[in-house]
């Protein structure tokens, strides 16, 4: 069983990662949680990009924030990508399995998705 | 909305923007019924707000013009025979107790019942989003009682150990997912 005496080790474990977290992501991943987002499914796409950062070992570059309605409702789920120096890249329509490539090839890669871009949608 | 545990996080949303230090989210169940309860301490509503929430083209966003939640909440609630109901207190009005309690029912045996889903997702994405918040959840079955609090699991994580990270968000799960599980 889990129990909240193992939020120690946890604790313990993350006593160094922590500073580093702080101050020196680059990228912003933000999700629009708003209803329409939700109503869309953000919520699993928040999730990926959520799983995806950690397995790839990208926490301490790269943040996933939510936000509230970017008012472009009938493209939901609405995902942007803010990198310093960069534009900003929204990306259209989301789903878990895109979240997936975007964090393969625009996050890692540098490439961006352009078929998920609104300027394809 | 496809399940109402969407509802759920999207009402919760509500307790957020209203600036709340602390939110509840208690589900308990009968074997007809389903109660939620989502409680905040957030800056409330004043009675000409309170009067107009279930209007679908009053809405506090400035994005546009259309506000669905409480409407896609109350239209869930009431296809099965049950109510949603909103009691506020504003910040100007009182500023040492304010916040928004709002009260579902729903009775789980209608046909248009609509499944809770993918509750502790909900309750994940809530923390990720706001680690800050302090949440306390509990979810009361037949006989089964699942809780979590994050003001326990910060008596144990101290100050400098975010809620939003990874790790905590993933004991998170495990911690529910192991009771909901439990027989």
């Amino acid at each position: 069983m889990k129990t909240l005496a193992e939020l120690a080790a946890i604790k313990e474990r993350m006593k160094d990662k922590v500073a580093i977290r702080e101050g020196n992501a680059s990228t912003r991943i933000v999700v629009g949680m708003a209803t329409c987002g939700i109503a869309a499914g953000a919520r699993p796409v928040l999730s990926t990009f959520v799983e995806e950062i950690n397995r790839e070992g990208l926490f301490d570059k790269v943040t996933v924030t939510q936000t509230g309605c970017i008012g472009i409702c009938q493209y939901e789920p609405v995902v942007e990508v803010h990198s310093a120096g960069n534009e900003k890249v929204t990306y259209v329509k989301m789903t878990a399995e895109k979240a997936k490539r975007v964090i393969a090839e625009h996050i890692k890669g540098g490439k961006i998705v352009t078929e998920y871009t609104i300027g394809k949608a | 909305m496809k399940e109402l545990s969407l509802n759920i996080l999207d009402i919760t949303m509500n307790s957020v923007k209203a600036g709340a230090k602390n939110i509840s989210i208690t589900l308990t169940e009968t074997n007809k019924t389903l109660a939620i309860i989502i409680e905040d301490d957030g800056c409330g509503m004043t009675k000409e707000q309170l009067v107009r929430l279930s209007d679908p083209f009053f809405t506090t966003r400035t994005t546009r013009k259309v506000g669905l939640g409480i409407p896609f909440y109350r239209l869930a609630a009431e296809q099965t025979g049950g109510y949603v109901e909103v009691t506020s207190v504003s910040e100007n009005d009182n500023p040492r107790n304010h916040g928004t309690v709002v009260t579902a029912l729903f009775y789980t045996n209608s046909i248009d019942f609509t499944p809770l889903g993918d509750i502790i997702s909900t309750v994940i994405t809530l923390i990720q989003g706001s680690p800050n918040i302090d949440f306390y959840f509990s979810h009361t079955l037949i006989n089964q009682h699942i809780t979590l609090s994050t003001k326990e699991m910060r008596q144990t994580l101290g100050d400098d150990v975010p809620l939003d990270s990874y790790d905590v968000l993933d004991w998170i799960k495990e911690y529910l997912n192991e009771q909901y599980n439990f027989r």
